[in-house]
């Protein structure tokens, strides 16, 4: 009888307590995603907003070459910076995991990350540019007369997205691996792991999690970066979130423009699963593992 | 190859095996020697995390080197603190955005903390019908491209013809904040210890009395911390910004956006010293919670 008040009295206070958040997310999320996913099956109006007639122009205006173009080109970037990004990230977590100073080279990660973006951006403008801090400093050894042009390159913006987002991977990596038992590793070695063998064969395997949640957290913002590839790409480099801002603020078209997000919500959508998913299996995996690890393969 | 390796460590290991562990009985711990066997402080990890933070600073040493440049461009001609005179008499403009940024991030901050800190007490400590929906909903915002989350925001305000401006900017920052606060404070509950909700109870607390007394405190730390990750964000942010905003609200990310977009202004050099110095203060400030902070975001 009392465990049965108790219950109910549980679920009052726990909607009391999060209902504001949830209202609040329903309302300033869930909506304006509704009304996306409404409006990318209506008609354009002429001066912007839609016409209430139903229409699948946006989908079809999606497969015009131009635009499959940018949505593969967008990809490809997308790819190679999160692969870079992860391969350079690892052992960067792993180094400051294993550190006696974590905490102090977690702070040079994170100031860089809470540093304003735009100022960031600026900063490799103010490097990059033809008057910027390279082509003066060759130009008075005397290296070259004319500047180089190191913007607007594809090149230059996979180099800024890394810049911009390799942080999004260090953390959650060196959050997995700081919980990483480093024994396994000298078991692995002490059984006769090389040390390439042992990194692959029992660190890799024990920390996909982290490594899965690094990938999302970059894939996802460099697949709808906007204003990496305004500010420092070219013709090269225009992405599928130009294409989304250009088609609401200049063409006008705001059922495309609703149809290519939802397009990278459903990436993103994707993702989440995958993550939630990964982790899911792992808390599994440590629940049947006595110690809180999973089984060490090593081939001998 | 392979053979002669454990050949060779087992020259010295037995000894070391064979001593019996001192002190009260227990799993064997290796000593500390013994498991940074492998470590060098030279190792290739170490390299690579050098190299790394090297980079993530380099352009922010060049900007800040340039600030104290005497002329404009970024050919160096002497020193000269003449940016910093004019970032600070010069440049009302610039902070009437810096205001306009502080006024969105104080109150979206606050009211993200207020809300989320909620929200992580009832889904963490609470079984309820729609915990689960919360939970996901709580999450999508923040793992979305921004460029969505604006876009989605501008439009649902022009649905329901709601005019741009503060009042907007402040809504959609309150948004993205929210998934950060909860997650913080979610991620300080699941070290505490429920059984001293359950201790007040029994020795007589209120409900009440168990919030303020009890829950507060304890939840403090997470609390603050994302309320700082929520300052720091609203400051930060450029692009949701960019499409929620009305005339006469510009933020300070806006009006740096105004100004690069004409290219290298010494003056920006100068804020960005500015900047870096203050997020350097607040990073020595709440440097026992960057480990929270690195395993929420």
């Amino acid at each position: 009888m009392k465990s049965h008040e108790q219950e109910r009295r549980n679920r009052r206070l726990g909607v009391t307590y999060s209902a504001p958040m949830g209202l609040w997310l329903v309302l300033f999320f869930l909506i304006p995603l509704a009304i996306i996913i409404l409006y990318s099956f209506l008609r354009k109006g002429l001066y912007g907003g839609v016409e209430p007639h139903w229409s699948l122009a946006a989908y079809e205006q999606m497969f015009n070459p131009n635009f499959l173009r940018v949505l593969f080109r967008t990809l490809w970037i997308s790819v190679v910076a999160t692969a870079i990004t992860i391969i350079l990230a690892l052992p960067c977590g792993y180094a400051i995991a294993r550190s006696r100073n974590q905490v102090f080279w977690l702070a040079l990660v994170i100031i860089p990350f809470w540093t304003n973006s735009l100022i960031r951006i600026y900063a490799w403008i103010a490097i990059l540019s033809n008057e910027g801090f390279v082509n003066e400093a060759l130009r008075s050894v005397g290296i070259i007369r004319d500047s180089l042009q190191l913007m607007y390159h594809q090149g230059t913006v996979i180099t800024v997205l890394i810049y911009m987002y390799i942080p999004f991977a260090i953390l959650p990596l060196f959050t997995t691996i700081d919980k990483f038992d480093f024994q396994l590793l000298e078991a692995a070695r002490d059984i006769g792991a090389t040390k390439a063998q042992s990194i692959f064969k029992v660190l890799i395997p024990n920390i996909r999690s982290g490594v899965v949640t690094a990938v999302i957290f970059t894939f996802i913002p460099i697949f709808g970066a906007y204003t990496v590839p305004l500010l420092v790409g070219g013709k090269d480099s225009y992405m599928v979130g130009n294409i989304i801002v250009d088609q609401v603020t200049k063409t006008r078209n705001w059922p495309l423009a609703s149809a290519f997000s939802l397009l990278i919500t459903l990436v993103s959508t994707v993702g989440v699963v995958w993550m939630l998913v990964s982790s899911a299996g792992e808390r599994a995996r440590l629940k049947t593992s006595g110690n809180g690890r999973g089984t060490a393969e090593v081939n001998s | 190859m392979r053979t002669q390796q454990p050949a060779k460590r087992q020259i010295f290991e037995p000894t070391k095996l064979v001593d019996p562990p001192k002190g009260p009985i227990g799993p064997y711990r290796v000593p500390r020697s013994h498991v940074f066997r492998d470590h060098h402080w030279f190792g290739f990890s170490q390299i690579m995390l050098v190299v790394v933070i090297l980079f993530l600073f380099m352009p922010l040493f060049v900007v800040i080197t340039y600030s104290f440049n005497a002329s404009r461009g970024m050919r160096w001609t002497g020193f000269s603190l003449q940016w910093y005179h004019q970032l600070f008499t010069g440049s009302r403009e610039l902070w009437r955005a810096f205001g306009n940024s502080f006024i969105i991030a104080l109150s979206s901050a606050f009211v993200a903390t207020v809300i989320g800190s909620l929200a992580a007490v009832g889904i963490r400590w609470y079984r309820f019908k729609s915990r689960a929906f919360i939970q996901t909903l709580s999450f999508l915002p923040m793992i979305l491209p921004e460029v969505i989350i604006g876009i989605s925001m501008l439009i649902f305000f022009s649905a329901i013809q709601f005019p741009l401006g503060m009042v907007t900017i402040f809504i959609a920052h309150t948004t993205f904040n929210l998934p950060f606060v909860f997650l913080l404070v979610s991620a300080r509950l699941d070290e505490f210890d429920f059984s001293v909700i359950e201790a007040a109870r029994d020795l007589g607390a209120t409900e009440r009395q168990t919030l303020i007394k009890v829950i507060v405190p304890s939840i403090t730390p997470g609390v603050l911390s994302g309320f700082l990750m929520a300052i720091t964000m609203s400051l930060e942010d450029f692009v949701i910004t960019f499409f929620v905003s009305g005339p006469g609200s510009t933020t300070l990310p806006l009006y740096v956006y105004s100004m690069i977009r004409y290219g290298v202004s010494p003056v920006i050099n100068a804020l960005s010293m500015v900047l870096i110095l203050s997020i350097m203060l607040i990073a020595l400030l709440f440097r026992r919670f960057l480990k929270t902070i690195a395993a929420s975001s």
